[in-house]
């Protein structure tokens, strides 16, 4: 099995003439309905659909709140190299970008967890650049062995792996897996991943399933919005949860929606997708699968994280810093700008402000 | 006449179980905990954070609670046996809420795991209170087992739905010779009183009262609801068979009466 049967059938959809055809009293169907089905997911993601923004956001806060309660889970990310064989596009990280890469030891690596822990987070995913050769499957796993001591969630966001490594480092304590699709249209994923392993497709694409099957509690995946056309994308990375949810239904599966921030490289996004796109993704995703977690990270300015907060999110990131080594010590190269400054504690503060707890640990490491 | 509910060795005046999960803050879970009138509160293991005290559910939990500690996030019968021991280990007592769920769409709980890890826990000498889809067959397995008290759901979990298995539960209420505790689904006070009219032991509320605008207030109505209906019950309305009554009055004459 694979979602790529499920791309190729819906891949060729043609999209305009379909959002064309929706009319305000499809949408409003829509909207009456209990359960949702992929036409309906598209009618929400219409450009008509957009004209109901505030409709839905009554739909996707009742149904947050009440499969999630008013709790955001907070997480921070930890890069541990930045050494990268790929040349993308749009990434900082590009091996093409000339800059000083670097990787932590394993005691630098405690002294981050130390730094990161001071902060009262529990909950961390652990990054590395695409290089199996400076961060080889044992290194990764070396790292979490430390990492588990200081915190009860530790997921990946590393380069697609086979599904026995996956597995190891589930043995080694590594309980999530994220791995954004980037591009979910083909084409494009072609284009935008220029030279390096990453080049494969399918093999990027099938990485969240083989997380499943080796046994990951939670998959994390997404778009990396702004390199097709949102709506599309969009329509993609919510059927690949689906389809995830539905195959795999003991792993618990959530959706990010990345966009594309300020970085080292000259790439410029062709497909802008504004503060109002990024809403109406996010109450679509709501809609469409009420049960998946929904993920934000410090890419996004404060003010505009305050106001997404009651539309579906319920994940956030919080103080992150995108540098190698960048808790303990000074900043590196970041591998984007984040938006979002504030301290966990001013997170903390805000959401209590907002009716919401702040939940630092969802997971004990069995 | 005193109506008490026992549940390993615990002699309960209220009714109605409460949950942590899902409030708006820590503060109110306290407040509400004491708006409630509740004895059991049950908390997730997983959510619990034993290092950091100002982060840790259970400081705002009050004394005088019966702490019910959940295995939520557990797939299998082995992962909620190692979250139950580990509760234990962390002094959460030896009472544990058994959810073994594989499936997060619906959050419908695995009964085959729940029956497995009941046997060991129980062994070992946990209280269980397994939580469950309502059917007959396997509470019968629960019981032979060691469970303490059967939990079947009302409704999925956080559904606020109500009673969507209400014909499953009475089998069970007539049937198990253990106290029914029916926990998920219940959205309002009105579906709780249901659940007590009929002669359920007890109901279990969490995400009614956790997001509704005033869950303190909430928590009351919930206390008043689960009185009104196990008083009703225990004032006939809940006779579920509507034959056999002792006296025979149709039928008597056969026997002399
Ligand atoms: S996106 Fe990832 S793979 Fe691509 S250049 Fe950046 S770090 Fe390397």
């Amino acid at each position: 099995m694979s979602f790529y049967e499920e791309y190729k059938r819906v891949k060729n959809i043609d999209f305009y003439s379909f959002f064309a055809q929706v009319t305000k009293y499809d949408v409003e169907k829509v909207l009456a309905k209990d359960r949702l089905r992929e036409e309906d997911f598209l009618v929400l993601l219409s450009p008509v659909a957009s004209d109901y923004l505030e409709e839905m956001a009554q739909k996707a806060h009742k149904l947050t709140v009440q499969n999630f309660g008013k709790v955001i889970f907070l997480y921070v990310p930890l890069y541990l190299a930045n050494y990268c064989v790929n040349q993308c596009a749009y990434c900082g990280f590009s091996v093409k970008n000339g800059f000083k890469r670097n990787k932590l030891t394993i005691n630098q690596v405690e002294e981050e967890a130390k730094a990161i822990m001071d902060k009262g987070i529990k909950d961390l995913v652990v990054l590395t650049g695409e290089s199996r050769k400076h961060s080889p499957v044992s290194y990764i796993k070396d790292s979490i062995k430390i990492l588990t001591e200081y915190f009860s969630s530790i997921a990946i966001e590393v380069y697609p792996m086979k599904t026995e490594e996956y597995k190891e480092l589930v043995e080694a304590g590594v309980d999530g897996l994220t791995i954004y699709q980037e591009a979910y249209n083909e084409e494009i994923y072609d284009e935008v991943h220029i030279t390096g392993p990453k080049k494969n497709y399918r093999f990027r694409l099938d990485a969240p399933e083989r997380g499943c099957q080796a046994g990951m509690r939670r998959v994390n995946i997404g778009p990396l919005l702004g390199l097709d056309d949102w709506r599309k994308e969009a329509f993609f990375a919510g059927l690949h949860a689906n389809y995830l949810q539905n195959n795999y239904m003991d792993t618990e599966i959530s959706l990010s929606l990345p966009r594309l921030r300020p970085h080292l490289g000259s790439f410029q996004s062709n497909s802008i997708v504004d503060d109002l796109a990024l809403v109406q993704i996010i109450l679509a995703y709501r809609l469409f699968l009420p049960r998946v977690g929904i993920s934000l990270s410090t890419r996004e300015s404060d003010k505009l994280r305050d106001n997404l907060l009651p539309l579906g999110i319920t994940k956030m990131s919080a103080e992150s810093s995108t540098a190698v080594g960048g808790y303990a010590k000074d900043k590196g190269v970041k591998q984007f700008d984040i938006s979002d400054e504030r301290t966990v504690a001013e997170i903390k503060e805000l959401l209590l402000n907002r009716g919401y707890q702040p939940v630092f640990k969802d997971w004990q490491q069995l | 006449m005193e109506d008490k509910l026992i549940i390993g060795g615990v002699e309960l005046e209220s009714r109605l179980f409460t949950g942590t999960g899902k409030f708006p803050s820590k503060e109110v879970i306290r407040e509400t905990l004491e708006a409630s009138n509740s004895q059991v509160v049950t908390m997730a293991l997983r959510r619990v954070d034993f290092d950091n005290p100002e982060e840790n559910v259970i400081n705002y939990i009050p004394d005088n609670f019966t702490l019910l500690p959940n295995t939520s996030g557990a797939r299998t019968a082995e992962e909620v046996v190692r979250i139950a021991r580990i509760a234990k280990a962390a002094g959460c007592g030896n009472w544990i809420k058994i959810e073994a769920i594989s499936d997060n769409k619906y959050l419908m709980p695995d009964n085959q795991e729940t029956i497995k890890a009941t046997e060991i826990l129980a062994k070992e000498g946990f209280v269980v209170l397994p939580y469950v889809s309502p059917d007959l067959m396997v509470a019968k397995r629960l019981e032979e087992v060691g469970a303490a008290a059967v939990m079947p759901l009302g409704a999925p979990i956080g559904s606020n739905r109500g009673l969507k298995t209400k014909e499953l539960i009475r089998i069970l209420i007539d049937e198990i010779n253990l106290p029914i505790i029916v926990d998920a689904g219940i959205g309002k006070p009105s579906h709780a009183a249901e659940a007590m009219e009929m002669g359920a032991d007890a109901v279990l509320v969490n995400t009614a009262i956790a997001t509704a605008s005033d869950p303190v207030k909430m928590a009351q109505a919930f206390d008043y609801a689960v009185q009104a209906g196990r008083i009703a019950y225990l004032a006939g309305l809940g006779a579920v068979k509507d034959y056999a009554s002792a006296s025979s009055p149709l039928t008597g004459f056969l026997k002399g009466e």
